[in-house]
Formats: structure tokens, C-alpha cells, sequence
């Protein structure tokens, strides 16, 4: 169908085009691990481009004996586990009464929910909620303020409404309650919706440092972006980092910051292209039924 | 048996029809008591909407009262709209807004239509591994945290940085990027973009997925070239999709991420990268000025309100979608 010179020509334009912007998008995250296997000198003179010069590990073997690192790390895969449970049971539980029909005072209750997308009281009415409720300081200021997300159990919602009805009527001739079709029939038949929300929720947690950098002023209970938001866009250096640091003198400043963003972003690079589909299907789901 | 079972099925589903002569109460309380279970499971959503939204809604009120720790937001004075006309009258006030408003704009201006080129082009890709492995690149930096993102434009940006040392291979004098008040904009929206560009066009390509294929078809036997259907079949075809994801950014012009805009501010280009949001946060949580600050966002809350509202309206008028 296409053959001509000018389609041809506008091919290679595209396909330029795309691996241009491949480049740019992917380019950035290898410099920055090309850099964090590099020896330092060779960073300071800015020699480093396209391949690792001097090759070493030293900078990791740095970064993993400092332990406010491992402390982070844990701190933030102890709020990741603990934030997505709570979004789900929550969502769930939201989500299940407000997709039946049957559900008295649903479009109030509807009505309730989405407003609060559109208004909120704000920072500072939130902050002072959190101090008045005694979760300063503790895990409980970051999982439970933001356990749900309207727009996600609106999918969710959307999702259970397109379970057949007749599955609930035969379960309730059966004399199941509705707790029993909930956990039997919803949630078994809801399986990739879930592991959508929890793929969605778990993000957000292992990437949010806002409400720990406002709530937490502890700093054994400081999550993986804080430790990196104080080293990487701050410069600040933990003590214990400087006093290693001399030991290892290839080792810069530099190499530091970039090896811990590549620690920080590893888990999701990892599981990215496994997870890749489901978040697609999520965005479908709401953008065409929400 | 049958004839007992379809009532009952029937009440499942959507309640028994209330009948004229039976009274609106019992006909309520009926419905309650079916829906029983409902509730039980709704209490604990409930509590949390009342608890974290709907409380912190009515904390609004210190921004009409000069709130203090000891008196709490009942025991605190009122004092009316002080805060709002101090925030007015303040010279400052300019400066927030244009901030805002311009970082908002350029978003649109520039953020907005990089998703859709991207679709476009995508669309025209024929060879689909190369397609798919585009789309999964590209998608990608959406899943990276602010942090890490700031973390990246903080050092690629810095006088010694990935940057500076490609414009000393150019030549160039290096720049100080994120001490200049004039590039803050220019950083925040091509990071934006660079961020959003794949993952903002997952929609336009769903919505491309439903051209019929026959208009391409009637276009090629017309002569008209891949570029001319590109604009004429292709644009044309997801063009409900581009009004309304416009009107909706049109309604969020307000909210400017915050996170963002906190982490790559600094005192150097404060000049352009102190918005509303930032400001509120610096003097409510950090000069625990809490009911200036508050009603400070409760401004902002408004005008993004009026934003929004103007934004469903046209998306109304122009393609009957809206969001009330």
C-alpha cells in the first residue's frame, strides 16, 4: 500500500525520531549507572560518556557499609507491604458496597467520595489532623491518610460492577452472606484488578517522600527517598559515608549520588517489565469506563 | 418454587419497587435493613472519608482565625478575612500567581501536545517489536519517584554536570542552570515531559485503536499521502480524546506538582519557582504560620475550583463529557 519515496522517507524520519527519544529516555538512567561503576578521577574529568572508565564496585561496596542505607531500605519496604495491604482492604471494602445496585444511600455516599477529589482541606488542616491523632512520628502518618485513592477504587468499582449478578443470586440462594460472596466470588474473579491496584498502590508508596519528610523527624524511621532526597538533590553526605569515603580515594562524591539512585530505582527497574501490562490495563479501565 | 424465588431475586437486586401505599419510612427502613451487610462493610471507608477528608475540610475555618496550639481551632479567635486581605495586599501575591499560573500554562502549552505527537507517531510505526520496545522506554520514567528524577536534573544540571560538559563539547560557556530564575520553567517542563511524554500517550493510542480502518483505505484511493491522513484521518479521528484530556488539564492548570517544584527550588531562582503550594508549605510547616498558610490554600483551592468548573463546562458544550 505505501511505497512511494516520500513514505519511505517519512518512515525513516519516524523511526529516527522514536530511537532518538528511546536515547533520551534511557540515556540518563545508564550514564548515571556507567557512572556509579566508575573509577572517580575518571568522573571528575568528566571522561565518563558511553562506557564505564576504570571499572570498580567500590562505590557500592561504600554505599552498603553505611547502614542508614539498609535502615532506609527496610524502612521503605516495611511501608510499602504495610500501605498496600491497608490500600486494598480498604479500597475493597469501599468499592464492593458501592458497586451494587442494591447498596441503600450509594449515590450519597458516591456523591461523598468523588467530592473529595475535587476538594480537600489541604496541607495544613492535614498535618494538623495527623498531630492531633498522635501519628506523628510514627509509620501510621504514612500508610493510613492516603489509603484510598478515589480514582483507583473507582476502577476497582467499575471492575466489580461488570461481575455477572447471576453469580451473586445463585450464592445467596445458597444462603451465602454478603461478606461470604466477597471474599468467594468477588475477589477470586477480581484477581487482575487487584494485582493492578496493588502494583499501583506499591509505587506510590516505594516512591513517596513528602508525607515522611513532614511527619517523620526520626531518622531510624526515614524511607529510602528521604536518605536519597538528603544525599542526591540536598549534597548532603552522611558522616559515615565521609569517614568510609577516605578510605576508598577513587571514590567521589558523585559516584555516591548516582549509586544510590541506581539502589533506589533497581526494585522497579526490575519488576517493570513483568508489571508493565497491568498498569496499562489499569489506565484503560479507568480512562474508558471511569 | 419459582415463585417464591423470583420476588427474592428480584429484592436483591435493586430493592422492591416502593408501592403507593406503602409509607415512605418503612419503605427507607426496609431498604436499610437489606442492605445491612452493605453497611458493615462500608463503616470503615465511612470513617476514613469523614476522618481524613471531611474533617480536614472543616479545619479550613482557622483560616478565619488566628489559630493557636493551646486554643486549638474551636478555642482560637476569629478574625475574618485578615489572612485573605494580608495575602492580597501583599506585593508577593503577584509573583505566586504568575508563577503558578505560567508554570500551569507552559504545561499545557508545551506538556500537553508531546503525548499526542508521540501517539501519532507510534500509530505509524509498522515494524510492531520496535513499536512495543519504544512504548516500554518510554513509558518507564513515569515510574520513577520525584526524588529520583530531581536527584537526576539536579546533578546532570549542575556547572559540572552531563549537561554543562556536552555544551563544553559544543563550545559553549557552561551554565549555572538551576541558580538562574530565568531556566527554572524551561527545566521543570522539559523534566515534565520527559517524564510524561509515553505514559500520557497510552490513551490517544486507544482512542487511535478505534479509527476504522476503511477511512484510511478511502484516503489512500483519494491520494492523499501518510502525512496528509495522518492530519486528515488520523488527528481528526482522536479528536474528542484531545478535547477532553485538554478541558481536564485546562481544570488542573492549578495543581503544579508540588513535590517537584519543592525539591528543584532553591533561594537562586525563587524569583520563578515559588508557587502557591511551596509558599504554603514554607510558611505553614516551616514557619508554623498555620492560619495564614491555610487560607493561603484555601485561595488556591478556590481558583483551581473556578478552573476546573470553567474546564467541565466547555468539555460540556464541546463533546458531552463532563465530570457532573
Amino acid at each position: 500500500m505505501y511505497k512511494g519515496f516520500g513514505s519511505r522517507l517519512f518512515d525513516s524520519i519516524n523511526i529516527a525520531a522514536m530511537l532518538l527519544l528511546v536515547f533520551v529516555t534511557f540515556y540518563p538512567l545508564y550514564y548515571i549507572f556507567v557512572v556509579s561503576v566508575s573509577g572517580g578521577s575518571a568522573v571528575m574529568r568528566g571522561d565518563v560518556s558511553f562506557y564505564p572508565i576504570d571499572f570498580n564496585l567500590n562505590t557500592y561496596s561504600l554505599v552498603f557499609q553505611d547502614p542508614s542505607i539498609w535502615r532506609a531500605y527496610l524502612n521503605t519496604i516495611v511501608y510499602t507491604v504495610v500501605g498496600t495491604l491497608i490500600n486494598l482492604f480498604c479500597t475493597a471494602l469501599c468499592a464492593y458496597p458501592l458497586s451494587k445496585r442494591d447498596f441503600y444511600g450509594r449515590g450519597f455516599f458516591t456523591l461523598m467520595i468523588v467530592v473529595t477529589m475535587f476538594f480537600s482541606g489541604g496541607l495544613i488542616p492535614s498535618y494538623l489532623l495527623v498531630q492531633k491523632l498522635g501519628m506523628m512520628n510514627t509509620m501510621w502518618a504514612i500508610v493510613i491518610p492516603g489509603a484510598i485513592s478515589v480514582w483507583n477504587m473507582i476502577v476497582m468499582r467499575t471492575f466489580f460492577q461488570g461481575i455477572p449478578n447471576e453469580l451473586y443470586e445463585s450464592a445467596g440462594m445458597d444462603g451465602a452472606s454478603e461478606l461470604t460472596s466477597l471474599i468467594r466470588i468477588t475477589l477470586p474473579l477480581s484477581k487482575p484488578i487487584m494485582a493492578t491496584m496493588a502494583m499501583f498502590y506499591a509505587v506510590g508508596h516505594w516512591n513517596s517522600f513528602f508525607s515522611a519528610m513532614i511527619y517523620l523527624n526520626e531518622k531510624a524511621k526515614f524511607p529510602l527517598q528521604i536518605i536519597l532526597r538528603n544525599m542526591v538533590v540536598m549534597g548532603e553526605m552522611s558522616n559515615q559515608s565521609q569517614e568510609i569515603s577516605g578510605a576508598y580515594a577513587a571514590v567521589t562524591a558523585t559516584n555516591i549520588k548516582y549509586a544510590v539512585i541506581i539502589i533506589a530505582v533497581l526494585p522497579i527497574l526490575l519488576v517493570y517489565p513483568f508489571i508493565q501490562k497491568y498498569f496499562v490495563k489499569g489506565v484503560m479501565v479507568g480512562s474508558l469506563k471511569g | 418454587m419459582q415463585v417464591q424465588d423470583v420476588p427474592l431475586n428480584k429484592s436483591r437486586r435493586q430493592g422492591a419497587a416502593r408501592t403507593a401505599e406503602m409509607p415512605w419510612r418503612r419503605y427507607a427502613w426496609g431498604r436499610i435493613k437489606k442492605s445491612k451487610y452493605y453497611y458493615a462493610m462500608f463503616a470503615i471507608p465511612f470513617l476514613y472519608f469523614v476522618l481524613f477528608s471531611y474533617v480536614p475540610m472543616s479545619g479550613i475555618l482557622i483560616a478565619f482565625k488566628n489559630y493557636n496550639v493551646f486554643d486549638g481551632i474551636a478555642g482560637s479567635p476569629w478574625v475574618g478575612l485578615k489572612h485573605f486581605r494580608a495575602f492580597l495586599s501583599d506585593p508577593y501575591f503577584f509573583t505566586l500567581i504568575r508563577n503558578t499560573m505560567l508554570i500551569g500554562l507552559y504545561q499545557i502549552v508545551f506538556a500537553f501536545p508531546a503525548p499526542i505527537i508521540l501517539a501519532l507517531l507510534l500509530n505509524e510505526l509498522r515494524h510492531t517489536a520496535f513499536k512495543r520496545l519504544v512504548q516500554t522506554v518510554s513509558y518507564l520514567p513515569h515510574f520513577l519517584s520525584t526524588v529520583v528524577v530531581c536527584g537526576i536534573i539536579v546533578n546532570f544540571a549542575s556547572y559540572d554536570g552531563l549537561i554543562n560538559q556536552f555544551l563544553g563539547f559544543l563550545g559553549l560557556e557552561p551554565i549555572h542552570f538551576l541558580m538562574l530564575p530565568e531556566w527554572f520553567r524551561t527545566i521543570y517542563i522539559s523534566s515534565e515531559i520527559w517524564q510524561g511524554i509515553g505514559w500520557g500517550s497510552i490513551i490517544f493510542l486507544a482512542a487511535l485503536t478505534g479509527i476504522d480502518s476503511q477511512l484510511y483505505e478511502a484516503a489512500t484511493i483519494d491520494g492523499a499521502n501518510r502525512w496528509r491522513q495522518m492530519f486528515h484521518v488520523t488527528l481528526p479521528g482522536i479528536m474528542p480524546t484531545i478535547i477532553i484530556m485538554l478541558l481536564f488539564s485546562i481544570g488542573a492548570i492549578m495543581a503544579v506538582s508540588f513535590e517537584k517544584v519543592l525539591l528543584l527550588s532553591n533561594g537562586s531562582n525563587f524569583a520563578t519557582s515559588d508557587i502557591i503550594s511551596t509558599y504554603v508549605y514554607r510558611r505553614g510547616l516551616v514557619s508554623s504560620d498555620f492560619s495564614y498558610a491555610t487560607a493561603v490554600g484555601l485561595f488556591n483551592s478556590v481558583i483551581a475550583l473556578v478552573f476546573l468548573t470553567i474546564g467541565n463546562y466547555l468539555s460540556r458544550r464541546a463533546s458531552e463529557t463532563s465530570l457532573w
